[in-house]
């Protein structure tokens, strides 16, 4: 391989009560594609912000090309030739594309220090053409899909001449001719000589694209190595620190009367047509890739958006939600995707966020009842072994998945007779996991419809009754459980079928 | 994301482009709105567009202009300057009590004075935002309190009136130069001078930077507490100024002066098209917001509405471009998602 | 196994905190700091007037601020849930306009109090429905409706004063309770902050509130009608100032159209004073009602002591700026000390590894 490009040695970092980085080591050579991997919470995010000049690392050193690098801020990673491109694409939405390209390094005219537009739009020009994009350099940011979003930071990358561009969860929001598209200029630019760390939870594609990795995991350096001498067991082991045998507690279903019945469900710009049923004690399973629309089906379900058409029953009744008070009114509960702005109320007690769903009835005449709150705070946090130091500390102060079982929590004690779970187990711990599965096939047990929105295919698998499929707002098919096929639904998923089979 | 799959469209018709250009511009609606507006008016009073009249719009809105520029850097930075009407008071006041003792002080020194005390005003605020990081609204809230209260302590609660300052600097307002007063010339300056900052150079694009992703902007290097500090030195600086002209071209410096002043300021960069969230929003609009405000005022007798209707009919008109504004937005995300499902 | 860790080391850390952090924590706590800070006033203001302590000068000095304290209490409400209101002044100027021409065509008492209320709450629906039917910032809204509502009076009223009223109008604004001196206006805003404070504090409306306030989206996601709770804090906000209006209007037995100009700056200056945070989602009653008595004595005080009404409109803003930048202080003093003993305790552990 070639050459040496960036060493990091013994990098820590500590935060107030976390060790977010421990001695973590990471060698990365020119004309490579380096996949960095981990658990979420494993260190990578704090490693690329401190690569990107966002942190100061506590300990430990960072040398590039046989300089030593301490960054003062964001600008210095920039100018020392380290780009990230972002996993929320962080933009400039009411700007124009050659303006986000070159926002923090406006060409200037050398003399007079006006900005030189002329100039800008060329190289912008340049720069698109050179990634075969098919974009106006004067569209504002805010006219442009995701996908370009991402172009366009490639785009300032190449801006900006970066020896090293970070790619964090690249793909996770683009479909697969974009990702194509994107696999194409990440191989450009490895020949170009760059070397790109891609940091991805996706197997397949690090396997597709990457030529050598380093896992991380607690913050801790646990190995490196060519991607051609390794499988995914192996790295999965590394990960996770044990093989992997995790079982799904799945329960031998006992599939009751239909619930809810969904039938030509549109909404504009996000799905269309989409139609199934769900039954008592049924855990309905949805797969997708990112962006497939499944969130959006479940919160038109929930009240949050407005659907554009078709129609949803419940016990064979119409239904149409002004908001989601009337959703819970039916029974329907909603474990959002987003837990740390939609799930949890962070400032707020865990027994304040526990009893928010059901206050109106654990009031008096609008009066609220410590009392009352604490029970059945205490009932659902035991149920769900919330640890914590006690109920009344801020939601903030629990780790994720304990954030999570508040949620969890939450909704058990409105008892939801059909509950919605929008990526449930996103970014907690493995025991927290196991603990949300059990959890989700103890309340189909006990006649709970369930919906589970995953991108985890093990997770869909190894919990659904049936699967329904989706891909760009439309199902693409839908599963029982005895046709249940890794192939046949990342195919579904991917768009490849297009018939439609239903149950 | 279908998008990826639509092509640059090399040459669109001409009127289509038009078309677009007008509903992507939010300064040309406006301008569209205010010659809506003017036909009624000058169809009842034909003297309305004559150069007299003209004239004395445009002398009416320099200052405010001016002012509701400075505005618009802190609104453009996602804050809200609330000051406007007390460093107006304050640097106005200093200028004419200048100007009463010591008559022989040059006005372009008076002047002077002005952007000094606006600046150092305005310093005061951007430390407490960008480095004491309290919020916009509560500094300035706590200022305006601040800088109205050492107006009286500075005047001691008296007046300078026209016969106590002299005529040089009374009269300069309206002294012209190529048949243009020098009040709209100081405006005209300040606008180009804006204009280009806010166009042509680093920090002025990193306003724009900040007021749209501060997160954003600080990956790129833009250092935010430094840009939230030169926005306020910016509007305190242009407010101080507008002070000594406003005692200039009234005539007078009473501790109430231009109380509710900023209502007028952040009205003109509504009607402008500034967006409350930062991060957009250009000097041309706001200036057309400032036009269209002195037209608005300057029409009422013309429809036969006495002065005491200006304040509601300027709340209305606020009251409707926001909500223009909301709506055509709203649309305009619609659109763009129906366009995303169709194949 | 993580979380295990976590739980031992929180345990442990609350065991070490001890009676002296608790301590630290009380006097860190912002109501507590404004108590202390009334209680100097006091102190300084009685030994530098004879007048300061006197029971019936203190009673009379509630007249000077007890409709901005009145309107302090729905304004709590509003900033809770991240949004503001700057039109209420013009409320107040449009329910006085309302009052007055009422009067003047003949309508009893009775009847103004209803029209002053029923004003009030119309322009505070209007504002809640503007901003959540067209979801548009508040601030600018009621920028707008601050000039129409004032507009509407000017227009109407020109610079003529509305002076005429019924026998008995003056009682709200003027008179005490029975034979004592106890303002009526007093026992009012006593009643009201007890009413208001029991709600944001006791009941599922003001649960509602801080869950709005600290996060919007979850609050939806959780089945709270945001939209509703949002219209109703406005229309609450309409009806305190319309009685604000009636209250001022029978004190002072006028209504002009500039009547209680820059009300809404005070009113705000009040509630943030009072530890409600503008972001939304943090704040108390008692705070807020310590401040309105803080800020109302201290007016009163200084002008025992002949100073201007100047100097005190320079202290309250010194007061509200301090008032937030002091806890930032102390957060990031408290933070920093945090760091640098997770630090060294960190180091020793490394040392001993």
């Amino acid at each position: 391989m070639a050459e040496t490009l960036l060493t990091i040695r013994d990098l820590t970092k500590f935060f107030p009560g976390i060790k977010a980085l421990d001695n973590v080591h990471l060698t990365v050579r020119a004309g490579e594609v380096h996949a960095l991997i981990g658990e979420n919470g494993a260190g990578k995010s704090t490693l690329v912000k401190i690569l990107t000049g966002v942190y100061f690392p506590t300990g430990g050193t960072i040398t590039m090309e046989g300089r030593e690098l301490a960054f003062k801020n964001a600008l210095d990673a920039q100018h020392a030739g380290i780009v990230a491109i972002h996993q929320e694409a962080s933009m400039f939405l009411e700007l124009s594309v050659t303006e986000n390209i070159f926002m923090g390094h406006h060409l200037r005219h050398p003399k007079t220090k006006r900005l030189d537009w002329k100039g800008m739009r060329e190289r912008t020009r340049e720069l698109l053409d050179q990634l075969e994009l098919p974009i106006d350099g004067d569209t504002l940011v805010k006219n442009l899909s995701v996908a370009q979003r991402h172009m366009v930071e490639i785009a300032k990358a190449l801006s900006l001449h970066a020896k090293i561009v970070i790619m964090d969860e690249p793909t996770s929001a683009l479909t697969t001719r974009e990702v194509e598209d994107l696999y194409r200029i990440v191989r450009q630019l490895r020949a170009e000589g760059r070397a790109i760390i891609f940091i991805s939870h996706k197997f397949e594609e690090i396997f597709q694209i990457c030529d050598y990795f380093t896992v991380l995991r607690d913050g801790q350096y646990i190995g490196e190595g060519f991607i051609k001498d390794t499988t995914t067991d192996r790295i999965i082991r590394m990960m996770i620190g044990r093989n992997i045998d995790h079982m799904f507690p799945k329960k031998d279903p006992k599939i009751g009367e239909e619930i809810l019945t969904v039938e030509n469900l549109s909404q504009l710009g996000a799905f269309q047509d989409v139609s199934f049923s769900l039954h008592k004690g049924e855990i309905l399973g949805f797969f997708g890739l990112v962006g497939a629309g499944r969130s959006e089906v479940m919160r038109t379900i929930f009240g949050i958006d407005r659907r554009s058409g078709g129609t949803v029953r419940i016990d064979g009744k119409p239904f149409v939600p002004k908001g989601p008070h009337e959703a819970m009114a039916k029974g329907i509960g909603f474990v959002p995707e987003d837990r740390q702005r939609q799930g949890v109320i962070l400032s707020m007690s865990i027994g304040n966020n526990i009893t928010i769903v059901q206050l109106d009835s654990l009031c008096k005449m609008g009066i609220t009842n410590a009392k009352r709150e604490l029970e059945v705070t205490r009932t659902y946090g035991e149920k769900m072994e919330i640890k914590a130091a006690g109920w009344h500390v801020d939601a903030d102060t629990l780790s994720g998945g304990n954030q999570q079982k508040v949620v969890l929590a939450k909704w058990i004690g409105t008892n939801p007779r059909i509950l919605i779970l929008d990526e449930p187990t996103k970014g907690i711990d493995v025991a927290t996991k196991a603990a949300v599965h059990e959890f989700v096939s103890e309340m189909a047990s006990q006649g709970i419809a369930v919906m589970l929105v995953s991108s985890e295919l093990p997770e869909i698998l190894g919990m659904s009754d049936r699967v329904v499929v989706m891909h760009e707002g439309d199902v693409t098919a839908i599963f029982e459980r005895e046709e249940l096929q890794e192939e046949a639904i990342m195919r579904a998923a991917l768009g490849e079928t297009k018939e439609a089979r239903r149950a | 994301m279908r998008e990826s799959q639509v092509k640059r469209t090399p040459s669109e018709p001409l009127l289509q482009r038009i078309v677009k250009i007008l509903l992507d511009r939010r300064e040309a609606s406006l301008v569209i709105l205010l010659a809506i507006m003017l036909v009624p008016i000058v169809a009842r009073s034909p003297q309305f567009l004559s150069l007299d009249n003209i004239n004395r719009i445009l002398n009416d809105i320099s200052i405010l202009s001016i002012v509701a520029i400075g505005e618009f850097f802190v609104i453009l930075s996602n804050g809200i300057d609330l000051t406007v009407g007390s460093i107006i008071a304050f640097s106005g006041m200093a200028s004419g009590m200048l100007n009463e003792a010591y008559p022989n002080v040059p006005v372009v020194l008076i002047l002077l004075l002005g952007i000094g005390i606006g600046a150092a005003m305005g310093s005061l605020n951007g430390l407490l935002v960008a480095y004491g990081k309290i919020p916009p609204i509560i500094t300035t809230l706590g200022t305006m309190s601040i800088y109205r209260g050492m107006t009286f302590v500075l005047s001691k609660g008296t007046w300078v009136t026209a016969h106590e300052m002299t005529t040089t600097f009374i009269g300069f307002p309206r002294r012209t130069f190529l048949g243009i007063s020098a009040l709209i010339w100081m405006a005209v300056i300040v606008i180009a001078l804006t204009y280009y900052f806010s166009r042509h150079t680093r920090p002025g694009r990193e306003i724009y930077a900040i007021g749209g992703n501060a997160t954003a902007a600080k990956f790129v290097g833009v250092n935010e507490k430094r840009t939230r500090f030169m926005v306020f030195v910016i509007s305190g600086t242009l407010f101080g100024f507008a002070g000594s002209l406003w005692t200039a071209r009234y005539a007078s410096a009473v501790n109430e002066m231009a109380t509710g002043f900023e209502m007028q300021a952040v009205a003109a960069c509504v009607l402008g098209g500034v967006n409350f969230a930062g991060g957009a929003g250009a000097i041309p609009g706001v200036v057309l917001g400032a036009l269209f405000l002195g037209v608005l005022n300057n029409a009422l007798p013309v429809v036969y509405l006495s002065t005491f209707y200006q304040t509601l009919v300027q709340g209305m008109v606020v009251l409707l471009a926001l909500i223009i504004n909301t709506v055509v937005d709203q649309r305009k995300t619609r659109k763009l998602l129906a366009q995303r499902r169709a194949r | 196994m993580a979380e295990q860790r976590d739980l031992v080391a929180k345990t442990r850390l609350i065991e070490e905190r001890g009676w002296r952090h608790s301590l630290t924590e009380l006097f860190t706590k912002w109501e507590v700091l404004l108590g202390i800070i009334f209680v100097l006033m006091v102190v300084f203001f009685s030994n530098l007037s004879p007048y300061f302590l006197d029971y019936f000068n203190l009673m009379n000095a509630t007249f000077q601020f007890s409709e901005k304290a009145i309107m302090a209490l729905p304004m709590i409400y509003i900033i809770m849930c991240g949004d503001i209101d700057i039109s209420i002044a013009s409320i107040i100027a449009l329910s006085a306009y309302a009052i007055g021409t009422a009067s003047a065509a003949g309508v009893g008492t009775v009847g103004l109090f209803a029209i002053g209320l029923a004003v009030g709450t119309a322009a505070g629906l209007i504002n809640g429905l503007l901003i959540t039917g067209f979801n548009m910032p508040a601030i600018a809204v009621t920028l707008a409706t601050q000039s129409i509502y004032r507009g509407i009076a000017q227009a109407a009223l020109e610079e003529r004063a509305m002076t005429s009223y019924p026998k008995g109008f003056g009682f709200f604004g003027q008179d005490f309770i029975g034979q004592t001196v106890i303002p009526f206006e007093l026992v009012l805003y006593l009643v009201l902050a007890i009413v208001m404070g029991f709600i944001l504090h006791k009941s599922a409306y003001g649960r509602r509130l801080y869950a709005i306030g600290s996060a919007p989206e979850a609050a939806r996601f959780s089945g709270i009608k945001v939209k509703q709770v949002r219209i109703i804090n406005y229309t609450l906000m309409g009806l305190f100032s319309g009685l604000a209006g009636i209250l001022l209007t029978s004190r002072i037995l006028s209504a002009r159209s500039n009547i209680a100009t820059s009300w809404d700056l005070e009113v705000i200056t009040l509630v943030v004073l009072g530890g409600v945070s503008i972001n939304g989602g943090k704040g108390t009653m008692y705070g807020v009602v310590i401040a309105s008595f803080l800020v109302g004595y201290l007016k009163f005080g200084m002008g025992l002591l002949k100073l201007s009404g100047t100097i005190m409109t320079i202290v309250i803003g010194t007061l509200l700026i301090i008032a937030v930048l002091l806890p930032r202080l102390l957060d990031t003093y408290k933070n920093n000390r945090k760091l640098r003993r997770q630090q060294a305790e960190a180091a020793l552990q490394a040392t001993k590894a």
